[in-house]
């Protein structure tokens, strides 16, 4: 499996011998943080996009100012992109094919009578 | 020549079925180069964007203007960092792109290498130059590259504001004394041909632009939104009641749309070299924001390595 890391952001990029190497170290002295923000009561945080800051209460204040200029959101999330973890695009197959196969999961399997109320 | 491998194939798919590619994808090289050149491209106009109107910060006249003039500024910031963010996607470093930036490696929009003279260039700027970079932008939220078009989307979405108070702007203005109508006019007269500019040279002067649009990275030719971009923008001075400076402007009634006279893209090229009225100045200013700028970014990294 590829190892994992989260430079460039957007969510974490795997890195390995089978996936092509991005040219350019990223010279940046502070670390790229994602930043997820919610948008209103009784909705998920949201990935939008991401930021290099030098602490994490710094990139907070830089993703208020960044992403929230227009009352986008009621809380912010940072999180350093480093720290992700993610699934790798090489390994899609084994990780999500297990459930194509798996159609009783899912409402429409099931044929009901058309008669029948509220189901 | 090597036959297309399984990774080209399954890009070339995802392409097909206009659907994302994502930054974790395999990439065809070109796609990327292109994809920098152009993010790039973008983030560095944003970023310079930002000085034409921000000479006048200090002189605005009035308290509301003021307001209004620092938010569209401060976009323009968000804007660039939207951009640089999702350039990154792609393996760059921000501080490697303003560097070549700054060496003149990379380029910028020419749009924004001619002076802001009166106040009535923010109000043009707004109108004009915005609404030209609208009519580039919207098709692009849905560029091929996921985080590019994820950008577009949100900058589409704060660009309207620029435009509106601009043209609210001109229209205060037309609104007042003779001089006012006269400085719009003026303004007009400077402004107009630039951005006609903005949607870069003739398809037939335009050698990537095909590859750009197979790989679904563009979605129009440059001729194509130029055109959309002068039927949208004549109603727009008619109302204002100023004149667009073209004598040969007129609708062609067969097909609703307007005819231009031609663009002189011999001032297209000598701005893009470097020529333009405030090439120099505008680099220059960004070269000392970098260094004079160096020490707060020193300063905040001992500040957090203090308290770690």
């Amino acid at each position: 499996m590829s190892e994992v890391i989260a430079e460039g952001g957007h969510g974490a990029v795997p890195t390995g011998p089978e996936v092509p190497a991005v040219p350019g170290p990223v010279r940046s002295g502070w670390p790229l943080y994602e930043v997820f923000v919610r948008g209103k009561r009784g909705l998920n945080h949201v990935h939008v996009g991401s930021l290099h800051a030098p602490d994490d209460e710094m990139a907070v204040h830089a993703a208020r100012d960044l992403y929230t200029r227009r009352n986008e959101g009621v809380s912010i999330w940072v999180v350093r992109s480093a720290d992700i973890t993610a699934s790798s695009p090489d390994e899609k197959d084994e990780l999500f094919a297990p459930s194509g196969d798996k159609v009783y999961r899912h409402p429409t399997f099931y044929d009901i009578p058309e008669n029948v109320p509220h189901i | 020549m090597t036959a297309p491998s399984l990774v080209q194939e399954h890009f070339d798919a995802t392409i097909a079925a206009e659907h994302r590619i994502e930054p974790r994808d395999w990439m065809p090289e070109g796609y990327r180069k292109t994809l920098v050149r152009q993010i790039a491209q973008h983030a560095h106009s944003e970023i310079i964007g930002m000085q034409p109107e921000g000479d006048w910060l200090l002189a605005a006249p009035s308290l509301r203007r003021k307001a209004i003039l620092l938010a569209k500024v401060q976009d323009e910031a968000g804007h660039g960092m939207y951009l640089y963010s999702a350039a990154e996607t792609l393996g760059v470093d921000r501080a490697d792109l303003t560097d070549k930036l700054i060496e003149g490696r990379q380029k910028y929009s020419s749009i924004f290498n001619y002076p802001t003279l009166t106040y009535a260039d923010v109000g043009v700027i707004g109108w004009l130059v915005d609404g030209a970079a609208i009519c580039n932008q919207v098709p692009l939220c849905r560029s091929s590259y996921g985080p590019y078009a994820r950008a577009m989307i949100r900058i589409c979405k704060e660009e309207s504001f620029h435009q509106r108070q601009g043209y609210e702007l001109l229209l205060t203005m037309m609104a007042g004394t003779h001089e006012q109508r006269a400085m719009v006019q003026d303004a007009v007269d400077r402004w107009w041909w630039p951005s006609l500019m903005m949607f870069g040279p003739p398809d037939a002067d335009s050698p990537n632009s095909a590859q750009s649009m197979a790989w679904g990275i563009k979605r129009h030719s440059n001729d194509e939104l130029r055109q959309r971009y002068v039927d949208m923008t004549v109603p727009q001075a008619e109302f204002l009641g100023v004149t667009l400076p073209d004598p040969e402007l007129s609708l062609d009634p067969e097909t609703g749309r307007y005819h231009f006279g031609a663009i002189d893209w011999e001032e297209f090229k000598r701005v893009l070299a470097g020529e333009g009225p405030r090439n120099a100045e505008r680099i220059a200013r960004r070269r000392a924001a970098r260094d004079e700028g160096a020490w707060v970014l020193e300063a905040a990294t001992a500040y957090a390595e203090k308290h770690a």
